[in-house]
């Protein structure tokens, strides 16, 4: 039996198009080479790039690529920060959430160790989601940046970030927002959103590993991380990744056009999942009530009476692919911060749907959980054999 | 054929354990437990459980060898049963050994039950102990296991598996106690396993550097007190009984002193420490000589108390001597020793063997010994 495979969070298969545009620009020469051959391949990053910018409502000018959304959260916090700090002569202040991908937080808080910025984190509620008035409450005359991201990794929980472009363009701060885990479901739409600054990953829509998008908007302050050849604005050196890029503008190609029927039909997906283990004793949906607040792929539970390391191995067992949350540098689970500030306990369990997502997977995931759930509660992982069973010194002294 | 779990340091031995168990047609899965949160700057590779690196050398392994891999975060667990003890048994005076302590309460008595909940039939580790059954190795899990020495002499680790119950070794599984150490090298070459070379470890896996009083100094209030002479004569201070343990001669601070009448300077060691008054005494290794040690919960392999004569062994890489297990009706065992062994420290496992020196029939936790502790105790 195929895995049924519901960690399209963590990386959703590659559409068709994108492999057929990664494929086709695997032999591509290098896009900034003057001749002919140089020519063919710039076409590819540009028409990916105007694809991501209509796809956005941005600018061409504003979409960047990058390997990934870790780089593209990075440039924005450390490149718009040590701006400011450049600009103004003074620490700047920058205001995130607690919730936010490590991406975001774990550049923040190394800026604010070392000296270059001072740092608030504004908790979620307890549904996860941002209070945008909290963050305005947070931001002083010295706050450079805010960082609030559109929907969170692990509860699916949509931020409303409508109230803050306004108010913050007016006082002179900059917005990013983290839309990794949005841009398969959600419309986004830059100028509406008011967001200054936004990080893509290819591998979350549709596109392959190894690529992604910061939309930087013009007149943006912001110091580039890799110096080098220039290429991209002068933000962001290396050699274009030609395939990787096409693939990327593909895969938004696809994405976007797939985006609101997608949507729809995960949510019914979704909601089916969570009613069919909303049946089962000490199993809870976490994440905001209301179905606008939460993204449609997203199913986080918080399961009483059982271990994480249990589950995985019993899920890996039934052929079920689903995330027990995040993992250290190891691969051990760890505690989730994002639950942590939310004040979730239990056991997590993050099933997130995508554009292969059946409803044969979503059932079978329930049928599975409602067989794994109670066995491993009674300390019986899979078919236990007594000791009874097993080959007793007579039987086995002959081969021994 | 059955369901082994076997849990993967990252170390060569673990590593071909979980091969030989895939040749032998069982169906394994291979798990790392990450026992401590150490800081990357203090990890060093090789170093016992507890580098990224021997997650990712364990993980590289299992995937060689085509099977399923996890890390399982027992930090919490390993700090509260293993490295807080530990901290807290040297505070008091004794001489832990925190890797028995790990067996029992975390890497296997522990983890094989947590393996048996989720529904495996055996759990193997990569100990150099052999299990015997019926006079031939044991290679699939079932009644009737015996604990004994490993196959290489210098390696043979069944005195930190003395723990085991009789029920324990029917789910266990030791492969490599049946290699020697140059041959398991052998088998990682050959299998391609990148660990084939990794040095052993042999310091404790939660202090990389060796040094255990720099690490007990950061956790234990100092608590200064006495280091007197066997009679009681005050011969100097010391800032806390964790820095001793009994045996050690190095660290006094008395190597000009002189401890004999006629003012030769004689080798000192210590001979007993009292956390109550914090006195450290010291004497000459005469007095060290044991021939008696007292077990309050003693365990015993084979589910039974061994009878007649025995050998008795008090120390990791030690030599065993023989000697008897007396009942103490109710309040444990008490272990006459034959010969004299010097440096019996409170806390320290005192595992016995049968007469033939090969068998592992269980043992404990010296609780009382023969010490020189009729002597009186100066109080400063």
């Amino acid at each position: 039996m195929a895995t049924t495979y519901l960690d399209h969070a963590a990386t959703t298969p590659p559409r068709p198009e994108a492999r057929a545009a990664l494929t086709t620009w695997l032999d591509a020469a290098n896009a900034s080479s003057p001749h002919a051959l140089g020519q063919r391949a710039r076409v590819a990053v540009e028409e990916a790039r105007e694809a991501i910018a209509a796809a956005l409502g941005c600018s061409p000018h504003e979409v960047v690529f990058t390997s990934g959304g870790t780089e593209a959260d990075n440039l924005a916090v450390k490149g718009i920060a040590w701006a400011a700090r450049e600009r103004s002569g003074q620490v700047p202040h920058v205001v995130t959430t607690a919730v936010e991908h490590p991406a975001v937080l774990e550049p923040a808080r190394w800026l604010a160790a070392r000296g270059d910025v001072r740092l608030t984190e504004v908790p979620p509620e307890p549904d996860g989601r941002i209070d945008p008035d909290r963050v305005l409450a947070a931001v002083g005359d010295d706050t450079a940046l805010v960082s609030v991201m559109a929907a969170n990794n692990e509860l699916g929980a949509i931020n409303d970030l409508a109230p803050l472009g306004p108010a913050l363009r007016e006082r002179g701060v900059a917005l990013h927002t983290d839309a990794v885990q949005a841009m398969a479901t959600l419309d986004i739409d830059v100028q509406d959103w008011g967001v200054d600054a936004m990080a893509l990953s290819a591998h979350k829509f549709g596109g392959p590993q190894g690529v992604g998008v910061a939309v930087l908007r013009r007149g943006l302050g912001i110091e580039p991380l890799a110096h080098g050849g220039g290429q991209d604005r002068g933000v962001r050196s290396g050699t274009f990744a030609v395939g990787l890029v096409a693939a990327c503008g593909a895969a938004v190609r696809a994405a976007a056009a797939d985006r609101s029927s997608l949507a729809s039909r995960l949510r019914a997906l979704s909601d089916r999942l969570a009613a069919g283990v909303a049946t089962l004793d000490g199993v809870r949906r976490d994440g905001p009530d209301e179905p606008d607040a939460r993204l449609a792929s997203h199913v986080h539970l918080s399961i009483d009476g059982l271990s994480g390391e249990a589950l995985i191995l019993a899920l890996d067992d039934a052929e079920v692919a689903a995330s027990p949350g995040s993992a250290c540098g190891s691969g051990a689970a760890k505690a989730s911060h994002v639950l942590e500030a939310a004040g979730i306990v239990g056991t997590p369990l993050r099933l997130s749907l995508g554009w292969t997502t059946t409803e044969e997977d979503v059932d079978r995931a329930v049928d599975v959980l409602t067989d794994v759930i109670p066995r491993l509660r009674s300390g019986q992982g899979a078919a236990v054999v007594s000791l009874a069973d097993l080959p007793s010194a007579d039987a086995t002294s002959e081969d021994g | 054929m059955a369901r082994v779990l076997v849990a993967m340091s990252g170390g060569v031995d673990s590593a071909v354990a979980a091969a030989l168990l895939v040749d032998a047609g069982h169906e394994v899965t291979g798990v790392h437990l990450k026992l401590a949160d150490l800081p990357m700057d203090e990890q060093v590779p090789g170093h016992g459980c507890c580098t990224l690196d021997d997650a990712q050398d364990a993980r590289r392994c299992a995937q060689v060898l085509g099977i399923p891999f996890y890390v399982w975060d027992m930090a919490d667990t390993f700090q509260r049963e293993v490295q807080a003890p530990f901290a807290a048994s040297y505070a008091a005076g004794a001489t832990p050994n925190p890797c028995i302590t790990c067996n029992e309460r975390v890497k296997y008595a522990a983890l094989l039950d947590q393996a048996r909940s989720l529904g495996f039939d055996a759990l193997a580790t990569g100990h150099h102990a052999r299990l015997v059954r019926g006079g031939g190795a044991v290679n699939d899990p079932g009644p009737g296991a015996q604990l004994h020495r490993g196959t290489d002499p210098r390696k043979d680790q069944s005195y930190v598996l003395y723990v085991a119950t009789a029920e324990q070794l029917a789910r266990t599984l030791l492969p490599v106690g049946e290699l020697t150490k140059d041959r398991v090298r052998g088998i990682a070459t050959e299998r391609g396993l990148r660990v084939a070379d990794k040095p052993d470890s042999y310091d404790v896996c939660f202090i990389p550097d060796g040094d255990t009083a720099g690490y007990l100094a950061e956790r234990v209030p100092a608590a200064p007190g006495p280091i007197v002479d066997l009679d009681g004569t005050p011969l100097g201070e010391h800032d806390g009984v964790w820095r001793f343990t009994v045996g050690q001669r190095r660290g006094l601070g008395l190597e000009r002193t002189p401890s004999s009448p006629d003012g030769r300077v004689q080798r000192r060691f210590v001979v007993d420490v009292d956390p109550a008054t914090r006195t450290v005494r010291t004497g000459p290794r005469e007095a060290l000589a044991c021939r008696w040690a007292e077990v309050e919960l003693p365990t015993w392999t084979t589910g039974e108390r061994p009878e007649g004569p025995v050998r008795i062994q008090v120390r990791a890489h030690g030599r065993s001597v023989p000697g008897q297990v007396v009942d103490r009706e109710g309040h444990g065992v008490r272990l006459e020793l034959d010969e004299p062994v010097h440096g019996l420290a409170l806390g320290q496992a005192a595992v016995v063997y049968d007469a033939a020196d090969a068998h592992c029939l269980g043992g404990g936790r010296v609780v009382r010994a023969d010490r020189p502790a009729g002597l009186p105790v100066a109080v400063s």
